[in-house]
C-alpha cells in the first residue's frame, strides 16, 4: 500500500523539556495507527504538530509526498487534508449542529450550500443524530457532541484523520457510541492516527500500535504482539497498569 | 392623590421632556462607553504590564468613587482648576462615559478571555484562516456574550442619570420637583402623584430594555 504520511526525525521542546525526540513514522493509506503512552509522553503534541497547531522545530513531515511547512498559508491547505477531533467538546456553541458541520466546507472549500447540507445530513444520519440537526451543541450529550465533531471533520474529506483522546472527557457509558463510529470508519478504510487510553478499543481498531514515552517510540507492533507479547519492560509495566487482579 | 397637577398646563409634557434629557445623556454615554470599552478591553487581553496597571487603577477608582463625587469633581472642579467651562450636560456625559468605559472594558475583557483556546484551534483545524476564524467563530460568540451585559449597563445608566440634577440639569426628577414646588398651595399631595408618575416613567423606559436583555441572554446561552 502507498505511504500517505511520513514523519522524519521530528523534535519539539517546550523550554527545557524535550517533548518529541527525533520521532519518525510512516503511515500507509488506509492504515489505523493507535498511539498509547503515559500522560505527558508527547502523544497529543505529536498529533498537534501534524496539523500545525504546534510549530515544527526540527524534522520534516510529508503528506502525500508534499512537505508540510509551518508557513501560515500552506498550513491552511494542509489542514484541509488532515482532519482533527479533540478531547474537549470543540463545537461552535453559537451555531446549530448542521451549521457546525457545514461552515468549513462552505467557507473554506467554497462548496455549494445545498450540496454540503445534503452530505451533512447523510453523515449525521450515519452517526444516528439526524434528528439533532437543528439543535445547539449545549442541547447534546458529550457523546453526541463528539459524534458531531467527527462528522464535522469527515465532511472536509480529509486524507488523514487525527483523533486526540476523543473519549477521555466522556462519561463511561458514552464512550461506546463514539468508538463505534470510529470502528466503522476503520472498517471502510480511513487512514487514522488515534491517541487513546482505551486499550480494548486500541486492540480492536488498530492495524499498528505505538508505545510512546518521553517523546520516543519505545515499541511498536501489531495489536496482537503489542498487547499479548510486549517486548520491552517499559511497555509491560505500562500495560500492567490497565489490568486488575485480586 | 396629587395626580391632578400633571394635567395642569403642560406639566406632563415637561416631565416627558425631563425623561428625554435623562435618556439623551445616558444613550450618548453608553455609545461612547461601548466604543472606548471595546478598545480598552481588547488592549487588556494583551497582558501588557503598563496597560494592566493603568486599567486596574482606573477600574478601582470607578468602583470606589460614588458617581456623584465624580460629577462634582468634573463639573465644579474642572472649571476652577483647569479653567475650562464645561456645561452640566457635557460634564455628566464625561462622568458617565468614564464610568461606563470602565465597566464595558471589564465586560469585553471577560468575554474575550472567556473564549476557549479550543475554539480557535478547532476552527483552524478545519482549514479556516485567521480572518475566517475571527469572523465566523470568535466575534459572533463575543457579541452574544456582550450584548445582554451592555444592555444591562444602559438601564443602570438611565437610572443613575437622576444624579445629574445635582449639577443643575433639568431632567425628569428635577422637573418633578419644580412641579411640586409650584403647586404646593393648590395640591399639597402633588408629591405622591408626581413621584409615582416618575417611577412609572423610569419603569416604562427601563423595563423593555431589561426584558430585551433577558430574552437575548436566554436565546444565546451556551
Amino acid at each position: 500500500m502507498e505511504e500517505i504520511l511520513r514523519v522524519n526525525n521530528l523534535s519539539k521542546r517546550f523550554e527545557d523539556i524535550e517533548v518529541l525526540n527525533n520521532l519518525s513514522l510512516s503511515v500507509k493509506k488506509g492504515e489505523v495507527v493507535v498511539i498509547v503512552g503515559p500522560s505527558g509522553c508527547g502523544k497529543s503534541t505529536f498529533l498537534r504538530c501534524l496539523n500545525g497547531l504546534e510549530e515544527i522545530e526540527e524534522g520534516e513531515i510529508f503528506l502525500d509526498g508534499e512537505k508540510v511547512s509551518s508557513n501560515k498559508k500552506n498550513m491552511s491547505k494542509t489542514r484541509e487534508k488532515i482532519g482533527m477531533v479533540f478531547q474537549s467538546y470543540d463545537l461552535f456553541p453559537h451555531k446549530t449542529i448542521l451549521q457546525n458541520i457545514t461552515l468549513a466546507p462552505i467557507k473554506v472549500k467554497k462548496r455549494k450550500k445545498a450540496e454540503v447540507e445534503e452530505e451533512a445530513l447523510k453523515l449525521l444520519d450515519r452517526v444516528g443524530l439526524l434528528s439533532k440537526k437543528d439543535n445547539y451543541p449545549r442541547q447534546l450529550s458529550g457523546g453526541q457532541k463528539q459524534r458531531v465533531a467527527i462528522v464535522r471533520a469527515l465532511i472536509m474529506h480529509p486524507e488523514v484523520l487525527l483523533l486526540d483522546e476523543i473519549t477521555a472527557a466522556l462519561d463511561p457509558e458514552m464512550v461506546r457510541e463514539v468508538l463505534d463510529v470510529v470502528l466503522s470508519l476503520a472498517k471502510e478504510g480511513r487512514t487514522m492516527l488515534i491517541v487513546t487510553h482505551e486499550m480494548a478499543f486500541a486492540k480492536a481498531v488498530a492495524d499498528r500500535v505505538i508505545f510512546l514515552e518521553n517523546g520516543k517510540i519505545v515499541e511498536e507492533g501489531s495489536p496482537k504482539e503489542f498487547f499479548e507479547d510486549p517486548k520491552t519492560d517499559r511497555l509491560k509495566k505500562f500495560l500492567e497498569t490497565f489490568s486488575y487482579e485480586k | 392623590m396629587g395626580f391632578e397637577v400633571l394635567l395642569k398646563g403642560n406639566n406632563m409634557l415637561r416631565l416627558l421632556g425631563g425623561l428625554g434629557v435623562a435618556m439623551y445623556i445616558s444613550l450618548i454615554s453608553v455609545a461612547i462607553s461601548i466604543f472606548l470599552g471595546i478598545i480598552l478591553g481588547a488592549l487588556m487581553t494583551l497582558k501588557n504590564p503598563v496597560i494592566n496597571a493603568f486599567s486596574r487603577v482606573y477600574l478601582e477608582i470607578v468602583r470606589i468613587m460614588p458617581q456623584m463625587v465624580l460629577l462634582f469633581i468634573v463639573y465644579f472642579g474642572a472649571t476652577k482648576v483647569l479653567g475650562i467651562n464645561l456645561s452640566a450636560e457635557i460634564s455628566s456625559i464625561i462622568v458617565f462615559s468614564f464610568w461606563g468605559t470602565a465597566e464595558m472594558s471589564d465586560l469585553v475583557r471577560g468575554a474575550l478571555s472567556g473564549i476557549d483556546k479550543i475554539q480557535y484551534e478547532s476552527s483552524m483545524a478545519l482549514g479556516m484562516n485567521t480572518r475566517q476564524t475571527y469572523f465566523h467563530v470568535i466575534i459572533p460568540q463575543i457579541i452574544r456574550r456582550l450584548i445582554p451585559l451592555s444592555i444591562n449597563l444602559i438601564t443602570r445608566m438611565i437610572k443613575t442619570t437622576s444624579l445629574v440634577m445635582m449639577i443643575g440639569i433639568v431632567e425628569v426628577l428635577k422637573v418633578g420637583q419644580q412641579i411640586i414646588e409650584a403647586n404646593r398651595k393648590s395640591s399639597p399631595n402633588a408629591a405622591f402623584g408626581v413621584f409615582a408618575t416618575i417611577f412609572l416613567l423610569y419603569f416604562l423606559a427601563c423595563y423593555p430594555i431589561s426584558c430585551l436583555s433577558k430574552y437575548l441572554e436566554k436565546k444565546w446561552e451556551n
